[in-house]
């Protein structure tokens, strides 16, 4: 073990590499560390950030689908009652057009009693009148019974 | 590769010599001998120490530097993953046993844990392979674990030791590391006293730091070239060896890791103790 230069020659080198090292290895290489530090940290706030976000749409998304089906469930029951409305409405529009027609038909029966009453009641004259006019054959003045008769044929 | 032609002693010495370059008698030259390495004096030096030490250090710095460039804060590759995933680490205990602000002690910690693990990685290497390549080149000795030579410790931990002397007094001033390493633990009046047992403790920091690093390397280096020497030693012990061999290296992994490590914690606690007012 004996000592010589190689000490002194060692320390040279030794102090070299370490301001080598210093200047030109270890500045780089903490900088992009604590850059890629830097965007890590940027990374997972936006990864949070955008979590949150979904959370929000989701959730928006949510009370939407919600407020829809409220609505669709809102048009369903008033078009219902809207149906119903109208199957009351054409049944009561039924009711009064069958109403009508037997309103109508009833007069046209009455109408047709009447004139065949009146038809019936001329027939009877005429039968009576012939009858009469058999009857009484030659004593009697026409004009002068007629009134007798159509008194007679007026209380039938 | 057995050692067949030297002894055993022989055979380990020349595995813990290292490729001196200094003047010697016959001039400027490469030393052929542990004895002589010694004899030439300060004014040598290890090339292979230096060489490999430097080699590491400036792998490291060429692959981080790589990652460094191209470091996005986008998807990064494997290579990068893997940078970050160091520089973090080495981040997270600065910032743990350091209080202070300091733009040097994390590069520092960085520095100290790779291309010490690097250093220490090199004894995984089975220990004769990169000695004989050398031997092939005509390059007598070569130490291949920069770590286990003391020359390298002790110069890192030496110049942690100026840094951490910096630290004192950039952040304590003259007056306040003087005051810490004499008013105590005991009273003002006994100053000399706690002078002594401060300094002690103060110079005890960096000896202890290197001291451990190549101690433990050193010790498993020697163990892999006490197992090497079992490959000359027939089939039965051969293989023996061999199985010896992969169960030391497995344990090694966690030591040059660990070793690595302990050095740069202990950087970063001594900074970090220089940079703090304790009273």
């Amino acid at each position: 073990m004996n000592f010589n230069a190689t000490l002194i020659g060692q320390s040279i080198t030794f102090m070299v590499f370490v301001w080598f090292c210093m200047r030109f290895v270890w500045p780089p290489i903490m900088s992009a560390l604590t850059q890629r530090k830097e965007k890590i940290a940027e990374g997972l706030a936006a990864a949070d950030r955008g979590r949150h976000e979904q959370e929000l749409a989701q959730k928006k998304a949510a009370e939407k689908l919600h407020e829809a089906k409220q609505q669709a469930a809102e048009i369903i029951s008033r078009a219902e009652k809207r149906a119903a409305e109208i199957i009351e409405e054409s049944k009561n529009d039924a009711r009064e057009e069958g109403e009508r027609l037997i309103a109508a038909a009833q007069a046209e029966i009455s109408q047709e009693m009447n004139r065949a009453r009146e038809t019936l009641r001329g027939k009877v004259v005429e039968i009576a009148t012939a009858g009469a006019g058999r009857i009484l054959k030659r004593e009697l003045d026409a004009t002068a019974n007629d009134e007798l008769i159509k008194d007679l044929v007026a209380q039938i | 590769m057995a050692a067949a032609p030297e002894s055993s002693a022989e055979y380990i010495k020349h595995h813990l010599t290292n490729l001196t370059f200094g003047h010697t008698e016959h001039g400027w030259g490469f030393a052929h001998s542990a004895a002589e390495a010694a004899e030439m004096g300060f004014w040598s030096i290890n090339v292979d120490s230096m060489l490999f030490s430097f080699v590491l250090g400036a792998l490291f710095l060429w692959g981080f530097r790589k990652a460094a460039k191209t470091a996005t804060a986008g998807v990064p590759g494997a290579w990068q993953n893997f940078v970050e995933w160091v520089v973090e680490f080495i981040d997270e205990s600065v910032r743990g046993s350091f209080t202070g602000k300091s733009a040097l002690v994390a590069p520092l910690a960085l520095t100290i844990f790779i291309w010490i693990f690097l250093m220490n990685l090199m004894d995984l290497i089975p220990v004769d392979w990169l000695p004989w390549v050398a031997g092939a080149l005509g390059v007598g000795h070569l130490k291949v674990v920069a770590s286990t030579d003391p020359n390298v410790t002790f110069g890192m931990s030496l110049t942690v030791f100026a840094l951490v002397l910096y630290y004192s007094f950039k952040f304590k001033g003259a007056g306040g590391f003087f005051g810490e390493l004499a008013f105590q633990p005991f009273p003002k009046f006994l100053a000399p006293l706690n002078l002594i047992l401060e300094g002690v403790t103060l110079i005890a920091k960096p000896v202890s730091l290197s001291l451990r690093l190549f101690g433990n390397m050193y010790a498993g280096e020697m163990i892999f070239i006490l197992i090497a020497l079992m490959y000359g030693g027939g089939l039965l012990l051969g293989t023996f060896g061999g199985l010896l061999q992969l169960g030391w290296a497995i344990f090694h992994i966690l030591i040059i890791t660990l070793q690595a490590f302990i050095f740069m914690t202990l950087t970063i606690v001594y900074l970090d103790m220089a940079s703090q007012e304790h009273h």
